[in-house]
C-alpha cells in the first residue's frame, strides 16, 4: 500500500489498519498535508474504518500535526469508524496533555492494546 | 544579540529566513545543536525545538498572510549555559495575543488550528510580544534538573 514517496508504513490485518510514521519529525506542513491525504485515502477506502496510528518512531510533532489528527478523527467518525493512537512517548504525550487532546483521542500504550480495544 | 555566525552553529545568530522548509528545519537544528553543546537535556531541547517551529510557522502563516510569499522573517537566537533566547520578527501588521481563543476550551477542542501559542507558552519559561504584535520573544531558562 505504501508508494515510494509514502510518509506512512501501513499494515492491514483482520480489518484493522495500523499505520506508523516514517518520519521522526512531524513538523513540516507540506508533509503533514501529505500524511493527511494518505490517511484520507485509507479511511475512504474502508467501510467502517478501524485505524490505529502508532507514534513509535516520532520524536517531534507540531500543532499542525495535531490539527491534521483532528481532521483524521473527524473523517473516521464520519464513516462510523474508530480511531486509536498508540505508542506515544511521554514527551509527545505531554503535547497532547497540554492541548487537552488526550481527552479527544483514545490513546493506548501499545499497538496491540489499541488493536484489542476495537469493538 | 550577535550577528550571523558562520557554520558550524555558534551560540548566537541573527538570520533572515525565507519560507523554505529546509531553511526552517536548519535554523531549528542549529539552535538545538548549540543547546546540546551547552548541556541542555533532551527534554529541554524538545521544548525549545517545538517553540521555534511554532513561532516560525506562525510568523509566515499568520503574520505574512497578506504579504508576498518571498517576504522574509528575522530569527535571532542566543544560547548560554543558563538560557536559550529566541526572537522571531515578521513584517506583518501584528496581532493581539490576548485575542487568541483558548484552544483548550471545550468549544475549541475540535478545531484544527490555534494551538501554537499555547504550546510556546507551555514549553518556554517566558513568552512576550512587542506592542505591534509582529515580534515574539521567548526565553527558556535551564531547569534545575538539567
Amino acid at each position: 500500500m505504501a508508494s515510494e514517496d509514502s510518509r506512512l508504513r501501513v499494515r492491514v490485518e483482520d480489518g484493522i489498519t495500523r499505520v506508523e510514521f516514517i518520519d521522526r519529525n512531524i513538523l513540516d506542513e507540506a508533509n503533514i498535508q501529505a500524511i493527511g491525504d494518505e490517511l484520507a485515502k485509507i479511511i475512504d477506502g474502508s467501510g467502517e474504518p478501524k485505524l490505529v496510528i502508532s507514534f513509535a518512531n516520532v520524536d517531534h510533532l507540531s500543532s499542525a500535526a495535531l490539527g491534521q489528527l483532528i481532521s483524521v478523527n473527524n473523517r473516521v467518525r464520519g464513516k462510523s469508524g474508530q480511531l486509536r493512537l498508540a505508542e506515544i512517548s511521554p514527551q509527545i504525550y505531554e503535547v497532547f496533555a497540554i492541548t487537552k487532546l488526550n481527552k479527544i483521542f483514545e490513546i493506548h500504550e501499545t499497538s496491540s492494546e489499541a488493536i484489542g480495544s476495537f469493538r | 544579540m550577535a550577528q550571523e555566525q558562520s557554520q558550524p552553529a555558534g551560540p548566537s545568530g541573527s538570520i533572515e529566513l525565507s519560507n523554505d522548509r529546509a531553511a526552517i528545519t536548519a535554523i531549528g537544528e542549529r539552535v538545538i545543536e548549540a543547546a546540546e553543546r551547552a548541556g541542555f537535556s533532551e527534554a529541554s531541547r524538545f521544548a525549545v525545538r517545538l517553540a521555534i517551529e511554532e513561532a516560525i510557522v506562525n510568523a509566515f502563516k499568520h503574520g505574512h498572510k497578506k504579504l508576498g510569499k518571498h517576504e522574509t522573517i528575522e530569527v535571532e537566537y542566543e544560547v548560554t549555559p543558563e538560557a536559550i533566547s529566541i526572537v522571531v520578527t515578521d513584517k506583518g501588521p501584528g496581532f493581539a495575543p490576548d485575542d487568541v481563543p483558548d484552544p483548550t476550551a471545550e468549544e475549541n477542542l475540535m478545531k484544527t488550528s490555534g494551538r501554537g501559542l499555547l504550546l510556546m507558552r507551555a514549553y518556554m519559561t517566558e513568552v512576550s510580544h512587542n506592542d505591534a504584535g509582529n515580534q515574539i520573544r521567548m526565553r527558556y531558562i535551564r531547569p534545575d534538573e538539567d
